[in-house]
């Protein structure tokens, strides 16, 4: 048999992996906003008891910050993998079904995601949140703002400019923890190189392309964080 | 919660610890070396030296450190004739050593930029001062710049080790039975999710926990300009009696 050359390789020809490659890099993609967002709620749940709860909904936010952040990410994904399908299958076998039910690999993955980068975002949150200046708090109150009213005229807004450099940082660790998920079995774009390299016997290939594929998603999406902080700020004064 | 089965969990993981430990700890003190070097090379202020390390700190840290370790211990198999006649193919063979390059690889791209930083947050009149006194070139690096810049550096350097630590758990994927090999192990044995992930992120803890304590004291003992003074016993002595 003749060795294919690298681009036919990776290229979108007959031989070619191209297809399924960006397929997978699309779904990283979809896991890695999907775990983001997830991880968006329970940062703000989270953040929202460190600053307002009572001293067992602080104590409870502050252990879920640190425990979240010391164990391996690789764990998470594991409970969530093993201890998910095994939450399903007791729930099941109450209704009579029997046997194994796997929980879909996307579901979980993004749902660890959301947990891991739930504690992350729940600190940028926090920090940010810190910065908005008490006399707008005050002024929103004097002037009748309800607390959920406060929230989204005055807190929320200038929360997420501020957690946006915080937020972009978090990106990328979410973005690298979708590699992660590949253990579970979703066709990501780690799995899915996996899956060519071993059918191809061209390991070092597959996974040089996906690594350029991942340094291409992280570059853009520094790009659009940068972007976004220089349009939310454009209405700051710069000290220069 | 079976308690008694996750003591015996809590041994089985323990096994692990000494390898999780040997992991980070070779990939803290080589990445260190290199990113030393890495932030030397950065601060140089020449081009030609600069731009790799800018290159190298961009692509270790855009790209996840799985496909690293899959790059390096797949990926390199593919030309295994070429390294078998270079003699590097014992080497790249072992999973540890595998682990033990890309994680250093990894860490180093981060603890560069550290290193920079606290570099680069040396004030600098005390170097203009190290240099009135007739100090330069090494001596002044060693006496004066690296300390403070230490220092600056240790906080960031602290959880750059805690990843680190957090980090070994991927060689687990290439077969290496640290706690979270072990961990994944025995719930796919006795599929009690639970209690395993409970027992072993406690090790992870109790882990991260003494590290952290470590830094703070180094931290400590760096910073006695920062420290309270001793209570000086004042001396009244009688002068001129």
């Amino acid at each position: 048999m003749q060795q294919l050359s690298y681009f036919e390789l990776v290229g979108f020809g007959p031989n070619g992996w191209g297809w399924a490659l960006l397929t997978a890099a699309g779904m990283t993609i979809a896991v890695a906003i999907c775990g983001f967002l997830a991880g968006s709620v329970v940062g703000t749940l989270v953040a929202w008891g460190k600053i307002g709860g009572n001293l067992v909904i602080r104590s409870l936010a502050d252990g879920y910050t640190t425990v979240l952040r010391g164990i391996p990410d690789l764990l998470v994904i594991y409970l969530f993998y093993f201890g998910g399908s095994a939450a399903l299958g007791a729930i099941g076998s109450l209704f009579g079904a029997d046997g194994f039910i796997g929980v879909p690999a996307f579901v979980t993955g993004a749902l660890a995601i959301g947990i891991i980068s739930g504690a992350y975002q729940a600190e940028v949150f926090r920090g940010a949140y810190q910065v908005v200046s008490r006399g707008e708090l005050e002024a929103a109150r004097s002037v009748g703002m309800h607390r959920w009213l406060m929230f989204r005229r005055i807190i929320a807004p200038q929360v997420l400019r501020y957690a946006i450099p915080g937020l972009g940082n978090t990106w990328q660790l979410v973005l690298k923890e979708s590699a992660l998920i590949s253990v579970t079995g979703l066709v990501e774009l780690l799995r899915q190189s996996h899956i060519a390299a071993g059918s191809t016997r061209r390991p070092f290939d597959f996974y040089l392309t996906a690594a350029v594929l991942y340094l291409l998603i992280t570059w853009v999406s520094t790009y659009m964080f940068q972007r976004a902080e220089s349009h939310s700020m454009r209405g700051m004064r710069r000290a220069s | 919660m079976d308690f008694a089965f996750m003591r015996d969990a809590f041994l089985t993981l323990l096994s692990g610890v000494p390898l999780t430990l040997n992991l980070a700890f070779m990939a803290v003190g080589l990445g260190a070396v290199l990113a030393m070097l890495l932030a030397l090379m950065r601060m140089s202020g020449i081009k030609v030296l600069d731009w790799p390390a800018q290159g190298y700190v961009f692509v270790f840290r855009g790209t996840p450190l799985l496909v690293q370790i899959f790059l390096i211990y797949y990926g390199l198999g593919q030309f295994r004739p070429t390294l078998q006649e270079w003699g590097l193919w014992t080497f790249f063979r072992e999973p540890y050593w595998c682990a033990v390059l890309a994680l250093t690889l990894n860490t180093a791209a981060y603890a560069s930029e550290i290193i920079r930083g606290g570099l680069q947050s040396v004030p600098y009149n005390q170097v203009e001062a190290a240099r009135a006194c007739g100090m330069s070139g090494f001596l002044l690096f060693r006496r004066v710049v690296f300390p403070i810049a230490v220092r600056q550096a240790l906080p960031a350097y602290g959880s750059e080790i805690i990843l680190m630590v957090k980090a070994t758990s991927l060689a687990s994927i290439i077969t290496m039975m640290e706690v979270t090999g072990l961990a994944a192990k025995l719930i796919s044995q006795t599929f009690r999710a639970v209690e395993v992930f409970v027992v072993a992120g406690l090790i992870y803890l109790i882990l991260n926990f003494i590290i952290t304590r470590i830094i703070m004291a180094i931290e400590w003992w760096l910073s006695p300009h920062l420290r309270r003074p001793a209570a000086v016993e004042p001396r009244l002595e009688a002068a001129h009696v």
